[in-house]
């Protein structure tokens, strides 16, 4: 697993308060992780923060799944 | 008019958690008060304040002792993040109210929830969330708020919130009336049964304002005690010649309110029963009460007229008293007016010696601390009352608990504005 993969992994276990066997590559913040509206909001704000990038509504709409967010924040760090 | 009982209460107090324990801890002439240890306090003039006791150790709490507040224990650290301390205190105490009052409906009982609602009050609200984003906004810029900010400070929230965690679809309502809003909050919700809104509401007030803008901010109305940073237990001392102000406390105190027939079909152990309601204004200035106490007065008059019940029915009153020098005295000067003759006959104690005032959530402990009153005909102590600076015919239960006999109860709450509400009590 990448670095930006695993530092993922733990933010989302922690900001959702899920167990980690349950945030895998595919698992979906909202179907899966039990996350809200609001909630989605909030850990894309703590990506920004977490890697010091941005990442604007229109893109922050296609980070679905934990693998999503891996991929795109990969791309950008 | 439907008739409306008290068939389930709750607290979160600086004396601790839990109706039971509170109150045990009332009579006995506890302090809640405490140094405040989790902000800086070296450049406020007031640097105390009765925080409810914590597991982690804020406000003097500690793992084992009774009635210590668990945040765990009411929601997840994921939950937290989306709710202000006035509103895990609103719902902590509301969680206690509806399980002691037996009257949980099921998933499937849509009528049993559409009939029961929720009206729950704050003086202030989320402060300390809005400070903090305040901070967030001006060093970060405002793509750095998280999207709880709001949610987490709206004073109504603590209502939907509470609504949200037990189902319950009828009235959800909420009130802003400073330190009268706890008293607003029940009786509102009262008049809402006895009118046929709902059968059950929850009803009630939180607050958690012991934070480096409120204390800095009632310190600027010079509302706020001063002169007992050494000696916190001392500093909240009603109708003591030595008060120089509030001392600010926390919490939340919560009722479930039901319609009579719904209460005895059920089985439920009923309190009390409200009996009465009323509220004025003052008209007269935004933090000072008017000096002839008129306001009070009108108030009590109102909810005498609403119970329709006689003066010499009610032999305690607890007392809105948050230990400022001018606010005591004319609270007393209103309260005899009101009794007359009957005046020597009652007993009336000022709680907030205890617990410190704890503003919007304020009316609705000390509704609880009357009904307790009334059901053990015991009035709670007004502590640290030692030269009293007002003459008065009624007994101020100064340092011990004085057994009363009578049939009702009142509870004052006045607020910044010139709002002011009483609520009346009898018993089942």
């Amino acid at each position: 697993m990448s670095d930006v993969a695993a530092r993922v992994k733990k933010m989302v276990v922690e900001h959702l308060d899920v167990e980690e066997s349950k945030v895998t590559e595919n698992a979906h913040f909202i179907d899966d992780l039990g996350a809200d509206s609001l909630d989605t909001v909030e850990i894309i704000m703590a990506f920004e923060e977490e890697f010091d990038i941005e990442i604007k509504e229109d893109e922050s709409e296609n980070i679905q799944t934990v693998g999503d967010a891996v991929k795109f924040i990969s791309a950008k760090v | 008019m439907r008739r409306v009982v008290v068939t389930g209460i709750g607290l979160v107090t600086p004396l601790g958690c839990g109706a039971k324990t509170v109150w045990e801890r009332l009579l006995s002439g506890a302090s809640g008060a405490n140094r405040i240890t989790d902000f800086e306090t070296d450049d406020l003039a007031c640097k105390i304040a009765a925080n409810v006791p914590r597991v982690d150790g804020r406000g003097g709490g500690s793992p084992d002792m009774a009635g210590v507040f668990d945040p765990d224990s009411v929601m997840s650290s994921r939950e937290r993040k989306r709710v202000d301390d006035f509103i895990l205190y609103s719902i902590a105490a509301a969680d206690e109210a509806i399980a002691d009052s037996g009257w949980t409906p099921a998933e499937d009982d849509r009528e049993a929830q559409e009939r029961t609602g929720v009206l729950f009050g704050s003086g202030i609200g989320g402060l300390q969330t809005t400070y903090d984003a305040s901070i967030t906004l001006a060093e970060k810029g405002p793509r750095r708020l998280s999207p709880f900010v709001i949610p987490s400070m709206l004073i109504n929230l603590a209502s939907g919130q509470i609504s949200i965690r037990h189902g319950f679809k009828g009235p959800n309502h909420s009130v802003v009336t400073a330190c009268a809003t706890g008293a607003h909050a029940i009786g509102d919700a009262a008049r809402l049964i006895q009118r046929g809104d709902a059968d059950v509401m929850i009803a009630g007030g939180g607050e958690a304002a012991i934070c480096r803008l409120g204390i800095a901010g009632f310190v600027a109305c010079r509302a706020m005690t001063t002169a007992y940073n050494e000696t916190p237990e001392a500093a909240s001392r009603p109708y003591d010649e030595g008060r120089d102000g509030f001392l600010m406390g926390e919490g939340a105190g919560a009722v479930v309110l039901e319609e009579y027939e719904h209460a005895k079909a059920r089985g439920a152990t009923i309190y009390g029963e409200y009996l009465g309601y009323g509220l004025s204004g003052d008209a007269y200035h935004i933090t000072s009460p008017s000096p002839d106490g008129d306001g009070g007065f009108r108030a009590m008059k109102a909810a005498l007229k609403d119970a329709g019940i006689s003066e010499s029915d009610i032999g305690y009153v607890n007392a809105h008293g948050t230990s400022t020098p001018v606010g005591d005295e004319i609270e007393v000067r209103a309260v005899e007016r009101f009794f007359g003759d009957h005046a020597k006959n009652v007993t009336m104690s000022s709680t907030k010696s205890s617990i410190g005032h704890l503003l919007g959530a304020a009316g609705a402990v000390e509704a609880v601390f009357s009904i307790l009153a009334l059901r053990d005909q015991i009035a709670p102590p007004t502590i640290n009352l030692d030269n009293p600076s007002v003459d008065t015919k009624m007994n101020l239960a100064a340092h011990k608990p004085v057994a009363f006999k009578s049939d009702a109860v009142l509870s004052n709450s006045f607020g910044f504005g010139g709002t002011n509400a009483a609520l009346i009590f009898g018993k089942a």
